[in-house]
């Protein structure tokens, strides 16, 4: 167990949330940068648009275009593309077997469960590379652990 | 002559190094330059036939090679080469 930790100040972490309840009941998307280390921290959240054709409200996609403006932001800042938050509309806060198979070490996955529109429980994971498994990442809001 | 915009999670293959200036002509040249300039991307980025991976998209400025002449897009010196993975859940 690596005992992974990535930290969010309370008003990117609100961002987050609020972008994710205002995409209900349809999956959001978006990406988090900010700084490597132990723990990571997250200073900047860029919300972007989830460009998966077809059922939304299972599945996200994010355009290349999308993905290549966040990491040039991230080059042009000073700043680490640190991971990728999406939201599971009325579901857990759980990875599904879709996001594990998509998903690329290194990157933090940050999932929000979005129960009936509001924000319900957030989780975090990181795939690990010799394995293909998720670890779960502890989450800390302003230097709190999430539980 | 072109950059490269290395894709943060395969920044580990190339020392954390982000950008990599390339003297190819091409797309294919410019990218295969950075996989022997970098032997361990290479099973990132070219499957066992030498192509590039299905999931990997490649991007010259705004445009998908695919939409371009794939491969064989020229570059120049100013061009900027993106190498997008896919990104998707659900």
């Amino acid at each position: 167990m690596a005992n992974f930790i990535i930290e969010f100040n309370r008003d990117l972490f609100n961002t987050i949330s609020q972008h994710l309840e205002d995409n209900f009941p349809n999956e959001g998307c978006g990406f988090f940068l900010g700084k490597e280390g132990t723990p990571r921290v997250v200073t900047e959240v860029l919300p972007v648009v989830n460009s998966k054709e077809g059922d939304q409200r299972r599945r996200f996609e994010i355009a290349a275009i999308d993905y290549i403006k966040a990491e040039q932001y991230a080059l042009t800042n000073g700043l680490n593309l640190l991971g990728i938050y999406h939201s599971h509309p009325n579901h857990p806060a759980i990875p599904s077997e879709h996001d594990r198979k998509q998903a690329l070490p290194y990157f933090s996955y940050l999932i929000l469960s979005i129960q009936n529109g509001k924000f319900a429980k957030a989780t975090s994971w990181r795939l690990q590379e010799t394995t293909q498994q998720f670890e779960e990442e502890i989450i800390h809001i302003n230097k709190l652990k999430l539980t | 002559m072109s950059k490269i915009i290395i894709p943060t999670p395969l920044r580990k293959f190339t020392n954390q190094t982000a950008t990599i200036q390339t003297n190819g002509t091409t797309v294919q040249a410019a990218i295969e330059e950075l996989a022997t300039k970098f032997p361990d991307l290479k099973q990132h980025l070219f499957d066992q036939s030498g192509t590039i991976r299905s999931f990997i998209r490649i991007f010259v400025g705004d445009d998908d090679i695919q939409s371009l002449e794939k491969e064989a897009t020229k570059v120049s010196q100013h061009t900027i080469i993106s190498i997008v993975p896919a990104i998707a859940g659900g």
